[in-house]
């Protein structure tokens, strides 16, 4: 099984280089870009053979080690996605 | 071990050093050079501290500032007993990557974003010195002159974070003139609730002597000295 995390930076946290890409785009004539926010992309495999393990476990595990060390919740969150 | 066993009576400062620290000789060098203090060279695999008076974590880019500046040097096998001991009361300063270390470690407030303007600062700043007394602190008065060299030191906490820090009076030192890494209100470092432990991204350690071009920050490790034997 295949995790997918997103982290970004909490609304209301300035994102410099989200704002200096904004600035990029715009000057490339993509007038429609109101905001860029960046962010990590984090692909975490999982071993999935251990008895039990289902998306539910797997959900929670993960949930688990954003909470303790891929994002930080002072300034970032994060979102996952399961495939497999 | 104290490279100084012969004086018995020292006070024993452990100075961890993680992969890629990059100022941990200068400051065991800054600690030894005040009288009543030795400097001993922790490596961050360690399990036990030993019994130290103060512990300091230096400036330096632990595993590379990989995920984020201090995330996983937090979990260093050191760390258990280094929290341990800042929950206990005890001396912890840390040091550009080291207060980036204690944020992720939740030791203090908020957390420290990349500079406002995505630039590397390696310059002189001149800090205040205020807010409540700490072991670090308490025997300085601003303005100090020193160096910042970071990427990331813009400190950031929510509203009602920062609100309390500041009712606190835990801001220990401020950029005079404005912050040029972008910290909200300016802090250039800060105390935990109880104020034993500080985070700065200034490096005291690279102003202790005058043939390196100021010696403020030798300031804040006599502080220390002065602490240690108030006790």
């Amino acid at each position: 099984m295949r995790a997918r995390v997103y982290v970004t930076l909490k609304e209301g946290v300035l994102d410099p280089a989200g704002v200096a890409t904004a600035g990029g785009l715009k000057s490339l004539g993509f007038d429609e870009v109101h905001g860029v926010r960046l962010g990590k992309f984090i692909e975490v495999e999982l071993d999935d053979s251990a008895e039990g393990f289902d998306a539910a476990s797997a959900r929670a595990r993960v949930t688990e080690m954003c909470e303790k060390l891929l994002a930080n919740t002072v300034i970032e969150t994060y979102r996952i996605e399961l495939e497999g | 071990m104290s490279s100084n066993s012969s004086s018995d009576s020292s006070f024993d400062v452990a100075v961890v050093t993680f992969p890629g620290s990059n100022c941990d000789a200068d400051l065991r060098h800054a600690v030894d050079l005040v009288d009543g203090m030795t400097a001993r060279a922790v490596w961050h695999k360690e399990t036990d501290l030993g019994a130290p008076d103060a512990v300091l974590l230096p400036g330096g880019f632990s595993y590379g500032d990989y995920l984020r500046c201090g995330a996983i040097a937090r979990f260093s096998p050191v760390m258990d007993e280094v929290i341990a001991f800042a929950r206990a009361g005890g001396p912890v300063l840390g040091i550009c990557n080291g207060f980036q270390i204690l944020a992720e470690a939740g030791l203090l407030p908020g957390a420290l974003l990349a500079n406002r303007d995505l630039k590397f600062l390696c310059q002189s700043v001149t800090l205040s010195v205020e807010g409540r007394e700490t072991p670090f602190s308490r025997g300085v008065t601003g303005p100090l002159t020193m160096p910042i060299a970071h990427m990331d030191g813009n400190w950031y906490a929510d509203a009602e974070t920062a609100a309390r820090v500041e009712g606190e009076g835990q801001v220990v030192f401020r950029y005079s003139g404005g912050a040029p890494n972008g910290a909200l209100h300016d802090v250039a470092g800060l105390t935990n609730a109880a104020g034993n432990v500080v985070g700065m991204m200034p490096h005291p350690e690279r102003a202790c002597e005058d043939a390196l071009g100021g010696a403020d920050g030798l300031g804040l490790f006599q502080s220390l000295a002065g602490f240690l034997q108030s006790r």
